[in-house]
This record gives C-alpha cells, sequence and structure tokens, in this order.
C-alpha cells in the first residue's frame, strides 16, 4: 500500500488532538480543572469521553484480530467490556459521584478515614493503571509498522509524545473535548469502510465464515463460529471467570472511575452510564464482523498477525486507491484509540501520584505535570523490557486486578456499613496479591493446558470470591471505622442532591 | 429647636413577646441528626435502591449471565442458522447490546422514581 496515506492519517490525529487540547486549554486554569474539569460536563459529552477513553486499541484492532484467529469465543469480550457498565451503573455509578471524591483512594479515605486504605488503593491504581498502559504502547508500535513500515519503537514514542504533550497542555478538560471527537472519529473509521466491505463481500456472493467448507488452517467454520470450545480445554470455567473479570473489572479501573466525578450530580452520573452504554455497543457490534470477514478474505493472517486484520481488509477486498482511503481512515481511527485510553489512563494515574507523591515537593499544576511524565515513562520503558504478549491478554488481567480489588471496595464499600477499614485493607491486598502473581506467572511462563493454566490465565473466578471474603470476615472482627462518621457518608452517597442535608 | 414630640416607640403585637418556640423538626434535620426517624428514611431508600440493583443484576444474570450455560448444554444449537449466521452469533455479536441498554434505562427510570419519592416523603408531607 501507499505509505503516505499511512502517515497522513497519524499526523492529522494527532494534530487534531492537540489542537482540541489547546482549545480546552483557554478554559482551564485551576487545579481542579486540571483534574477533573471542574465537574461542569454534561452527560452526553460525558459519555462520549468515558466511551473514546475507554475503547482502546484492544477493542479497534484486538477484538477483529481474536474474533479472526479464535472464532465465536472471543465475542464474550465485547460483550463483557459493555455489561460492566451496567454493572457499575446499578451498584456504584450515582454513590460514587455522591462521595465528592476525586479519585479511588479519595473514595477510600473519605469512607473509611484511614491513610493506609488510601495508601493502598494508591498504589494499586498506579499497578492497574500501568498494566493498561503497557500493551497500549506496545500494540501502537505494531499497528503503525503494519502501515507506515517505521519501527514499534517509533510507534510508541509518536503515542507518548503526544499523550504528554496534550495532558501537560490542558489535563482532563482538554482530555474531555479530546476523547468525544475520538470516539466519534473511532465509529466513523470503523463502520464506514465496513459499509463498503459488506457490499463487496455481497458481490462476492456473500458465503457465510461459518460455513463448514470454509476450512483455516484445519478449522471448519462450525469450529471456528463455536462461542465456547475452540482454546483451552475447560471452555466453560473460563468464560464464566472473563465475565466475572469484565463484568466488575470495568467499575475498578482508574481511567474510567475519574470520568464519574465530572458529573454534574448523581442524577447526571446514572444518565451517563446509560449513554455510554449506547454508544458502546453501537461500537461493539462491529470489529467482530472484520473478524469475520477476515476468515473470508485475508484467512493468512489467521496465525500470526491476526491483529492487522481491520488495517488489511480495505487492501484485500477492495484495493488501489479506495482502498489506501479506507486504510488510512481505519489507521486515523486505530491511532486515536492508543491516544484516548493512553490519556485517561496518564490523566488517572498522574492525578493520584501526583496527590500522593509529588505534591509534597511541589504544588498545584507543576505536581500534576511532573506527575504526568512519570506516569507515561515508566509504562514505555516497561514496554520494550517486557515480552511481547497479546493487548488482549494484557488487558483482561487487569480487569481481572480491578475486579479483584477495587470491586470489593467499591460494591460493599458503598451499601455496607460493616465494612471496616482493617477490612478493606485485607481485601484489597489479597485480591491485589492473587492476581498479582496471576499477572507475573502469565508474564514469565507459557503454560500448554490443563485445570491450573486455566484458573492462571482468567484468575477473577477465584481471586474475586477469596477477595471478597476476606473483606467480610477481616470486617466481622475489626473494629468499625467512627459510626457518625460512616453513616454521615452513607447518607450523603445515596440521598439525592436536592434534598437540603448537611453534606460536608 | 427641641422637638415636642415624645420619641417613638415600637408597637408589637402581644404574641412576638412570647418566647419563640423551636422550629418543627424537619426530616432533613432528622436525617442529619441521625436519629431513628431519620434512620427510618436513609434506609428505606437504601433498601430500595439495594432491592432494585440486585433486581436488575438478577435480569443480566439471566439473560447474558446464563448464555454460556446455554451454549454448553445445548453444543448443537450452532447448526440453527438466522439469516445464514449460526444463532450464538446472532446473539452474541448483536442481539445482547440492545438488551444491556434495555435493561439500563429501565433501571435509571426505577432509579430515579425512588429518589423523587423520597425527596417527597422528606420534604412534601
Amino acid at each position: 500500500m501507499n505509505v503516505g496515506y499511512g502517515i497522513g492519517a497519524v499526523v492529522l490525529v494527532s494534530i487534531a488532538t492537540l489542537a482540541i487540547g489547546t482549545w480546552g486549554l483557554r478554559i482551564s486554569r485551576t487545579t481542579s480543572d486540571f483534574f477533573v474539569a471542574s465537574r461542569s460536563v454534561r452527560p452526553g459529552l460525558n459519555a462520549g469521553a468515558i466511551s473514546g477513553e475507554y475503547l482502546s486499541g484492544a477493542s479497534f484492532l484486538g477484538v477483529g484480530g481474536l474474533v479472526l484467529a479464535f472464532g465465536g469465543e472471543m465475542l464474550w469480550y465485547p460483550v463483557g467490556w459493555t455489561a460492566g457498565y451496567l454493572v457499575l451503573l446499578v451498584l456504584v455509578a450515582a454513590p460514587l459521584r455522591r462521595s465528592g471524591a476525586y479519585t479511588l483512594p479519595d473514595f477510600a479515605e473519605a469512607r473509611f478515614s484511614s491513610r493506609r486504605v488510601r495508601a493502598i488503593s494508591s498504589v494499586l491504581v498506579v499497578a492497574i493503571g500501568w498494566l493498561y498502559l503497557l500493551p497500549q504502547f506496545q500494540a501502537a508500535g505494531v499497528a503503525l509498522r503494519t502501515v507506515t513500515g517505521i519501527p514499534p519503537w517509533a510507534g510508541a514514542l509518536i503515542v507518548a509524545v503526544v499523550v504528554l504533550a496534550n495532558v501537560l497542555a490542558g489535563g482532563m478538560r482538554s482530555i474531555t473535548f479530546v476523547q468525544v471527537f475520538q470516539y466519534w472519529l473511532k465509529l466513523t473509521a470503523l463502520a464506514l469502510p465496513l459499509v463498503f466491505l459488506v457490499i463487496v463481500w455481497v458481490g462476492d456472493g456473500a458465503t457465510s465464515p461459518a460455513d463448514a467448507r470454509v476450512v483455516v488452517d484445519g478449522v471448519t467454520g462450525a469450529d471456528w463460529a463455536d462461542p465456547l470450545a475452540v482454546t483451552g480445554d475447560h471452555p466453560l470455567y473460563t468464560t464464566y471467570s472473563l465475565m466475572l473479570a469484565t463484568f466488575l473489572g470495568t467499575m475498578g479501573l482508574p481511567h474510567v472511575v475519574v470520568r464519574y466525578y465530572t458529573n454534574r450530580d448523581g442524577r447526571a452520573a446514572r444518565k451517563t452510564t446509560l449513554i455510554v452504554l449506547a454508544l458502546l455497543g453501537a461500537f461493539y457490534v462491529l470489529p467482530p464482523v472484520y473478524g469475520a470477514l477476515g476468515r473470508l478474505y485475508a484467512p493468512d493472517l489467521a496465525g500470526s498477525a491476526a491483529d492487522s486484520v481491520v488495517l488489511e481488509l480495505p487492501q484485500r477486498m477492495i484495493g488501489g486507491i479506495g482502498g489506501d482511503l479506507l486504510t488510512a481512515l481505519l489507521t486515523a481511527g486505530a491511532f486515536a484509540a492508543f491516544l484516548a485510553t493512553s490519556s485517561g489512563l496518564t490523566v488517572a494515574v498522574a492525578g493520584v501520584v501526583s496527590q500522593d507523591v509529588t505534591s509534597r515537593r511541589v504544588s498545584g499544576v507543576a505536581s500534576f505535570r511532573f506527575a504526568a511524565v512519570i506516569a507515561v515513562v515508566v509504562p514505555f520503558l516497561l514496554a520494550f523490557a517486557a515480552r511481547d504478549l497479546a493487548v488482549a491478554t494484557v488487558v483482561g488481567l487487569a480487569f481481572a486486578m480491578a475486579a479483584a480489588t477495587f470491586a470489593p471496595l467499591l460494591v460493599l464499600g458503598i451499601w455496607w456499613r460493616g465494612l471496616t477499614p482493617a477490612g478493606a485493607a485485607a481485601g484489597m491486598l489479597v485480591g491485589g496479591a492473587l492476581t498479582g502473581y496471576a499477572v507475573v506467572d502469565n508474564l514469565v511462563s507459557e503454560r500448554a493446558g490443563g485445570w491450573w493454566a486455566a484458573l492462571i490465565e482468567q484468575p477473577a473466578a477465584w481471586a474475586v470470591p477469596i477477595s471478597v471474603a476476606t473483606m467480610v470476615l477481616v470486617s466481622r472482627f475489626t473494629p468499625a471505622a467512627d459510626p457518625v462518621q460512616v453513616n454521615r457518608l452513607m447518607v450523603r452517597l445515596h440521598t439525592p442532591e436536592d434534598v437540603a442535608l448537611d453534606r460536608t | 429647636m427641641s422637638d415636642p414630640r415624645p420619641p417613638r416607640v415600637r408597637v408589637t403585637g402581644p404574641h412576638a413577646a412570647r418566647p419563640r418556640l423551636r422550629p418543627r423538626p424537619t426530616v432533613a434535620s432528622e436525617i442529619d441528626a441521625q436519629s431513628d426517624l431519620g434512620e427510618i428514611y436513609v434506609q428505606g431508600l437504601l433498601r430500595a435502591q439495594l432491592r432494585l440493583a440486585v433486581r436488575t443484576l438478577f435480569w443480566l444474570i439471566t439473560t447474558v449471565g446464563l448464555l454460556p450455560l446455554v451454549f454448553w448444554l445445548l453444543p448443537g444449537i450452532g447448526d440453527h442458522r438466522i439469516a445464514g449466521m449460526p444463532v450464538p452469533w446472532v446473539v452474541l455479536a448483536f442481539a445482547c447490546y440492545p438488551v444491556l441498554v434495555v435493561l439500563a434505562w429501565r433501571y435509571v427510570r426505577a432509579a430515579e422514581r425512588r429518589e423523587a419519592d423520597f425527596v417527597a416523603a422528606v420534604e412534601g408531607r
């Protein structure tokens, strides 16, 4: 293909991102603006920003690739990533906004009045944030190599620099507009080429990719389409564990949670979440179609280069200048996906690092900027130290870790007065240690199969119950925090803002 | 020149001279004071919202949550086609999302209704 189009697309998205970021800068002045856009973002905009931030490279390129390589089984990922917002909506959305905290550690401190619980939350935010950022940089490098031919480190560097420039310039306010733009760019970039691809497919006779006669790498159409069978030998366990991780993990992702504080009130937080569900649903019906078409038109990618199927299909099916232009549009969307998720995570991690570490030396905005540099540079360097892993695998582990630590903290903290500081701390430590062990094990060793491999690959199904049980048991045997204060917080979390109550 | 008129005297009704009655306690002040009455109102709201949340999660589990089990118990379901696509694909790739949005929409409406009831109970009377 023509390399110029790919480079042009990347440059255009970068310029647009920086331009919108600078435009946002004019209205972003105080530290509060930097962190949470002064809490004045409308639900429609906020939902666009959450979706824009949430749809990472794993969604834009990864899902299509996974569906091509492994088939129907991979459809659980996007379903779980969307359903996580329904669980978030019913259990935490409004109370989280009403808690009045900026970050997850802020929530922990408000609920438990404990520096120790706060410190544990801070460490976990940074751990989950970096675990999520690392594959973003790796995947960005690989994707940019596919379309422009530049080496992977250069692609990752471009993403890191644009993210940093943008976050340093405007913080959360500029990020809001950038991410709304990036959601619609991603949706358009995926939907428009698909229209042409489907027209070509229908013109070719519309063979079903699940047809028994379509055999790729010895896998028949029926096996490929099966929603449970292909990988692993314990598909029912793996699927349910993945479901638990994605359903519960979403609420514990630091870059998702930080956006809830930008809602005007609890009702707006609910509305935002409802719109997010619709926006994500509209997006997630698209990537699997790329994977399915790839089985017919790019079966050779299934083995090694499945992640590039979304970028390759216009070339294979249409070709010529039309194919080049559509590939450029898809490249723009993919690059937007990397930028959006990385920016959101950077702001979230930098917010925590800045509040808990750097603000002791420098104050306010300078502290936040310093923290943002740390937040980007560490995972960028780690991306080259770690061995190459599938984006979805690492992202899946980040979800499992969030599900085993912050999800119980939030749900029990919001709905159960009996959760004590010691219980919360113990549960988060146990959940963090168990999933942390699974992460390291996955990064270091490759297992052939069997129960142990299934348990380590999808740790949520055992780590989450153990974490919850630890929180409940330890809480039963340890003293509660000041009950008057806990009751007062419970009132604030659950009552609508228009009731004139003492909310201090 | 001195003014012959007497100085002004404030004329007040006899009621104001009486010691002021304490303002009638509002539900909001009962809640703030964490009295038993305030506790009843807050508990009522909390339980109602939690029941609603659990009910919504129950629907999530009985729709999307049961799918793996259904596919596991009925392996032949993939042979059935809708518009050329295996049934599990139609369900997972497309039909799940509207279900999630509808569940969320119904939840938001119900949760707001419970909050409106609470506001009416606290302020209306």
